[in-house]
């Protein structure tokens, strides 16, 4: 079987500057990859290629076996919750209506047929009763949940999810990665999660891709989160303890992922962007 | 009241502009650039008394002047549009350059309380066809691109991975809204804009849920307070401007003031 997404000596850069430098890995088909690493170490960028957004500057990424093209109706992308639209009164399903052939000219205008999909999806996810809600009254865990079913629509065979935990508590975290799981399984769905700490994800991924320090490292989670390789892409001394069941990752004694969630969770109350 | 031809006059080219104040200005609350909006009016003023002095009518020198303004900042969209000090300066600006084309022709002075204030009751059957012209051309341009601009708006980020072009959509969306601009102007003034583009719109989104539902509400609303307000003017001897800015904050804070059609959930497990 051909990869999902593939990269060969890619380079990414943003503004000049190189995020990741010379990576390869190999995803293969229906696998949920954990796609973790410090804030910047390019999480979101590598989404973005494979969006056909930013093309490599040196190798090549490949996305089903061909170079990554924008709008590529095989993709579903939940991108990092940035844009704020906290007063808008807009009912879950013209929210999630909206991106529907939302590329073409003219008025807006919900099928019949487009309006049954958006539903029956919701439903998939536990969530039909978002349809009538608007999107103001929504929780963030109810927002997560919408637009997971936003990117589930259209039968994806690959789905990018950029930070979909973010900023939710501990139990709606869980719940989150329960229904992409399950969807995922069932649909033989690959999955890129992007996420800050690893533990909630350990019961759900096959492999963890850590990016970090320009590199990548593809492989189980006993292979990559070990000191040696997380010492290379953190670009310091890095301790891994593993303790009932969860793994700590360690610098100087200091958790190194708790750190770098909160930091991003004071990122995602003030709407800024990284 | 309607014996007067000025009054039948004030309520046509009322209607025409408060409709499309409405709809225009929806989307204008919509993706949050209000201020934008406001911006583009003054330094509409600016092309209105340039116009004057080299011997054009003010509204082609509204038009003219809003239309570049608007395409310029959204073009500059990511790093003008959404930046309040930046716009500040420019409008600013715009008002002191209008100043000063006053200044070099006097005789334009008394049209300048009219272009800053609006004089509806001063509007003749040219510029009414002109109006009408203008809206026809601000709703075509806005029904052509409504679609990815709803999906732009609401998510630009999922809208660029989906192939929406995010830049064209932003400028073409600002050169619309410099023509309504141009338009509204001519009822309640360049200062005043806010209370046909944004009032009603603002009022219109807090009461509904649905895209279509929000759009005739809005319109609705503009023209309610458009028409309503040279009704009272009429009878109070009040300036037309003064009452349809009243009716469009009275409203406005009325639906605000409004309670929710439902409860705000706190969590995801109500059911």
């Amino acid at each position: 079987m051909s990869p999902v997404v593939e990269l060969d000596h890619a380079t990414l850069q943003i503004g000049g500057r190189a995020v990741l430098k010379d990576v390869s890995f190999a995803i293969q088909p229906g696998e949920f990859i954990g796609v973790l690493g410090p804030n910047g170490a390019g999480k979101t960028t590598l989404m973005r290629a494979i969006l056909g957004l930013l093309p490599p500057a040196a190798g090549r990424v490949t996305v089903f076996g061909r170079s990554p093209q924008r709008g590529d109706a095989s993709i579903g992308y939940l991108p990092q919750l940035r844009t704020v639209l906290p007063d808008l009164r807009v009912r879950g399903l013209d929210y999630i209506a909206s991106s529907l052939h939302g590329e073409r000219w003219g008025l807006p205008s919900i099928a019949a047929a487009d309006r049954k999909a958006i539903e029956a999806t919701l439903d998939d996810i536990g969530a039909r009763d978002l349809a009538a809600r608007a999107l103001s009254d929504m929780s963030g865990g109810e927002r997560q949940r919408l637009l997971l079913a936003q990117a589930l629509m259209g039968e994806p065979k690959l789905l990018l999810l950029d930070e979909p935990l973010i900023s939710l508590d501990a139990r709606h975290q869980e719940v989150v990665i329960d229904v992409i799981k399950k969807v995922c399984r069932e649909r033989k769905i690959t999955v890129l999660f992007s996420a800050h700490e690893l533990n909630q994800l350990l019961g759900a991924i096959d492999r963890v891709l850590y990016l970090g320090n320009g590199q990548a490292e593809l492989g189980t989670v006993d292979e990559v989160v070990t000191a040696p390789v997380l010492s290379r892409l953190f670009g310091t001394e890095i301790e891994v303890l593993r303790a009932g069941g969860h793994i700590f990752v360690l610098s100087r004694g200091r958790d190194v992922e708790r750190d770098a969630h909160n930091h991003d969770h004071d990122h995602g109350h003030h709407g800024h962007a990284h | 009241m309607f014996e007067y031809e000025f009054m039948t006059n004030a309520f046509a080219a009322a209607g025409i502009v408060a409709v499309v104040s409405g709809v225009v200005g929806y989307f204008l609350v919509m993706r949050g650039q209000t201020f934008a909006g406001h911006a583009l009016s003054h330094i509409g003023f600016a092309g209105a008394t340039g116009a004057g002095l080299i011997g054009l009518a003010p509204l082609w020198g509204l038009v003219g002047f809003t239309l570049a303004a608007g395409i310029v900042m959204g073009l500059l969209s990511e790093r003008i549009s959404n930046r309040d000090v930046a716009i500040g300066v420019v409008l600013s600006l715009a008002l002191g350059f209008g100043l000063l084309f006053m200044h070099y022709y006097t005789s334009f002075a008394t049209q300048a309380a009219a272009l800053l204030f609006g004089n509806v009751l001063a509007v003749d059957h040219t510029m009414i066809a002109t109006l009408a012209a203008l809206g026809a051309v601000t709703l075509a341009a806005l029904a052509a691109i409504m679609r990815p601009l709803i999906f732009a708006s609401l998510q630009p980020e999922l809208a660029e991975a989906k192939g929406v072009p995010l830049r064209f959509i932003s400028t073409a969306f600002l050169a619309i809204v410099a023509l309504a601009v141009s338009a509204c102007a001519q009822i309640v003034g360049v200062l005043m804009v806010f209370t046909l583009m944004v009032g009603p719109a603002a009022a219109a989104q807090r009461l509904t849920k649905g895209l279509w539902s929000g759009l005739t509400l809005s319109a609705m609303l503009a023209l309610a307070e458009a028409w309503l307000g040279i009704v009272i003017a009429y009878h109070t001897d009040w300036p037309v401007s003064f009452c349809i800015a009243a009716l469009s904050a009275m409203v406005y804070f009325g639906a605000l003031a409004m309670p929710r059609a439902r409860p705000v959930h706190l969590h995801s497990h109500s059911h």
